[in-house]
């Protein structure tokens, strides 16, 4: 079958089952977007800014599993999407980005809108192409996906001149991936994990450090079955919330800089650290030279090169998360006697007596850890919790009750305020049948609000819940605390209307000053399922605690504030 | 931990931007590029780069694993065994006294490359720190330029 580049590139995407695709159209992808007008395979989300057809994909494919997908053209249109693929690139999220490239004949002359667009992404994805002919079109795409979505995934940027779009050659969609150098690993290697085992079977106080690769490895049912048998306590990070799923009386909670005390204890006294696919950032670890200083380390992850990365390794593993610890179990239930580490589990749990997870609540004042706590009893496990990045993003990692792996979707290694909002449009894409809420900050909504347009347009019925603190909030909080209170460009008290704001766009909105306002807003947004935007006014001066001061170490925290 | 020097060779799928691919890796990272040299293999799709680099243990065993991790790498050799040499040519006036030149060029397993009316070009290919070796006592001989290849080495 002969196809121009630009029918290929949508053959290409109905035959990997692509359903919809996020971006937004320009000079040099015009070509492309014609055919995208023609199809009836997947359906096309007009975005309002590149950056949010990005983190809208990469939301879409934290909550389904999916590859993302989506287009912008060159120029503008590809930078504004370069802090979506760094973001992806980060939390390893499989996607495939494709953008358009001014005509061959024309690269390297300055030309209007051109860039060296991989020549940027090459450091903030998986892997990039430039499509030079577009007989090799159909293989590139072939292995954009399957880069995207195997081995450790991650974004794949295409970039494809517009010459090329035109161009017809045979089209010939490979059913098999044969590539010369790309081979994961799989199938942990069988003595490492036997000597894994047996290290388990003589520690003492071992405890299982969960990272954001049991979640893409699709592995939260084998972990809890490993920890059940064993009797290990867990500790996950950011990127793992609901692995465990916090009903779970083994997990204590997520460790690290605003982890709780007895996670952060657990790894400070254990004995031995199986790491199921974290990579021990510096979040994480705070100083290097104290961390799990007891403890010999199992590593499981299928990037070799983040075993070692940080810390020495006393037995890695590289393999699939899933497939490693299913063929722990078997081992594990020989030889792991799980009543062992009960006096172990006692302490750590005593920890999380003395010093729990806890605010000041009032009723003068909305507490912002209430409102995440409100929202959990409220909706549980009906919602899918996106977030934007600062106070609210720990506030909501600490007290919303995570019942499952993907219902917790935030932009974990980037840290990218703005985020929230168009994942939340591509997590209600993915799944229409679960509320999707987006906890934000009153300055990370105004980094991407005009999406609220996009919602409205294809009727994806977001609630953005703002806690509202008129403070960059997390700057403020370091600022208190480490720079003697002095406020520099943190204040941000000058704010718009948000609900005339959202009501603007056709959506719905609520100022909420009480608890009471707060739950009518909330089942009333439900109710309307509209577009919502719930304006809480909560205390502006709360701080996120228990903290670990960068560079500090787990066992010391901060666990009040003290003037 | 201490600095040592280290030997690698990469093999790559020869493809566009491949080596941009490998030098941005290690600009980004931060590791150092002591010398690199880069060349088809031949009657293959693969080229060859010798990366010559240092640093601690830690940071090279992350160098090796952050080129394998890049897609169009096939092999990256870290042998401690390896045939290495590196070539030199330098750039010496006619007029000088070239007394000792010639067994100086022999040692270094070197000859004349090119002879002009005002300067000769000498080319010597040897050890990379023999090499070092050879342009402090070439000095003498007042050379014009001086011109360093980088390391190329084979396993065995």
């Amino acid at each position: 079958m002969e196809l121009n580049g630009s029918q290929m590139v949508v053959e290409a995407l109905a035959k990997e089952n692509v359903s919809v695709v996020f971006g937004y159209p320009g000079g040099a992808i015009m070509n492309v977007y014609d055919e995208v007008y023609k199809q009836n395979h997947f359906q096309h989300i007009l975005v309002k800014h590149e950056q949010a057809a990005i983190h809208a994909a990469d939301g879409y494919a934290r909550s389904s599993g999916e590859v993302g997908v989506a287009f912008v053209t060159s120029g503008p249109g590809f930078t504004n999407a370069v802090t979506g693929l760094a973001t992806a690139y980060m939390d390893s999220i499989p996607m495939v980005v494709i953008s358009g490239q001014v005509p061959i004949t024309m690269i390297g002359t300055d030309a209007f809108q051109e860039i060296d667009a991989v020549g940027i992404s090459r450091p903030c994805v998986k892997h990039n192409y430039l499509v030079k002919d577009a007989k090799d079109l159909p293989r590139i795409l072939k292995e954009a996906f399957y880069i995207a979505k195997s081995g450790r995934p991650g974004p794949v940027h295409v970039d494809i001149p517009k010459d090329v779009t035109a161009q017809v050659a045979k089209f010939e969609y490979p059913d098999t991936i044969k590539m010369q150098t790309y081979k994961p690993t799989y199938k942990g290697n069988v003595r490492q994990i036997k000597k894994a085992i047996e290290a388990i079977a003589s520690a003492k106080r071992p405890v299982l450090y969960i990272g954001g690769g049991a979640i893409n490895s699709n592995a939260s049912e084998s972990v809890k079955e490993f920890a059940k048998i064993t009797g290990i306590p867990a500790v996950e990070t950011l990127m793992a919330r609901g692995v465990m799923g916090d009903e779970n009386p083994l997990l204590l909670g997520m460790l690290g800089m605003h982890g709780c005390y007895s996670a952060n204890m657990a790894m400070s006294e254990a004995d031995l650290m199986i790491a199921f696919g974290p990579r021990f950032d510096d979040r994480v670890t705070g100083k290097l030279s104290e961390f799990a200083k007891h403890a010999k380390i199992i590593h499981v992850d299928i990037d070799p090169s983040s075993i070692g990365k940080i810390v020495a390794i006393d037995y890695p593993i590289v393999g699939d998360l899933k497939n490693v610890v299913d063929s722990m179990i078997p081992l594990a239930k020989e030889k792991i006697d799980s009543t062992k580490y009960k006096s172990w589990r006692d302490l750590l749990n005593r920890y999380n007596e003395i010093h729990p997870l806890k605010y000041q609540d009032s009723n003068e004042i909305l507490k912002p850890q209430w409102i995440i706590e409100r929202v959990g009893e409220l909706l549980d496990d009906k919602a899918l919790i996106s977030t934007d990045v600062g106070q609210h993003q720990m506030w909501a990692a600490q007290f919303y009750p995570f019942s499952f792996p993907r219902q917790w979707i935030t932009s974990g290694g980037l840290g990218t305020m703005g985020f929230g909002l168009p994942a939340a449009i591509g997590v209600k894409k993915a799944n229409p049948d679960k509320i999707s809420i987006n906890f934000t900050g009153d300055g990370s909504i105004l980094m991407n609000i005009q999406e609220l347009m996009t919602a409205i347009e294809y009727d994806l019925p977001v609630i953005n819940i703002i806690l509202n603190n008129k403070y960059l909030g997390m700057v403020r909080q370091w600022q208190t605390f480490f720079y003697d209170k002095r406020y520099s460009s943190t204040d941000i008290n000058i704010q718009p209307d948000f609900v005339k704001l959202v009501e603007s766009f056709g959506g719905v909105g609520y100022v909420v000053k009480t608890k009471d306002e707060f739950d009518s807003a909330l089942q009333d947004a439900i109710k309307s399922n509209k577009v919502a935007l719930i304006n809480v006014e909560v205390d502006r001066l709360e701080n996120v605690l228990p903290m670990v001061p960068a560079g500090g170490t787990l066992y010391n925290m901060m666990l009040e504030y003290k003037e | 931990m201490e600095n040592v020097r280290r030997v690698l060779s990469v093999i790559v799928i020869n493809e566009e931007a491949v080596l941009s691919r490998i030098s941005g890796l290690f600009a980004g990272r931060g590791y150092n590029i002591d010398s690199l040299t880069v060349a088809p293999v031949p009657n293959t799709n693969f080229s060859r780069l010798t990366i010559v680099t240092s640093g601690n243990q830690r940071v090279l065993e992350q160098i090796v694993k952050q080129l394998h991790k890049l897609i169009p790498t096939y092999k990256v050799i870290e042998s401690g065994e390896f045939v290495e040499k590196e070539m030199a040519l330098v750039k010496i006036p006619l007029n000088e006294d070239f007394n000792g030149l010639d067994a100086m060029l022999k040692a270094y397993n070197g000859t004349i490359a090119s002879s002009g009316e005002t300067y000769i070009v000498v080319m010597v290919a040897d050890d990379a720190n023999r090499i070092d070796n050879f342009l402090k006592a070439i000095k003498k001989y007042n050379p014009l330029e001086m011109v360093r290849g980088g390391s190329v080495a084979l396993d065995v």
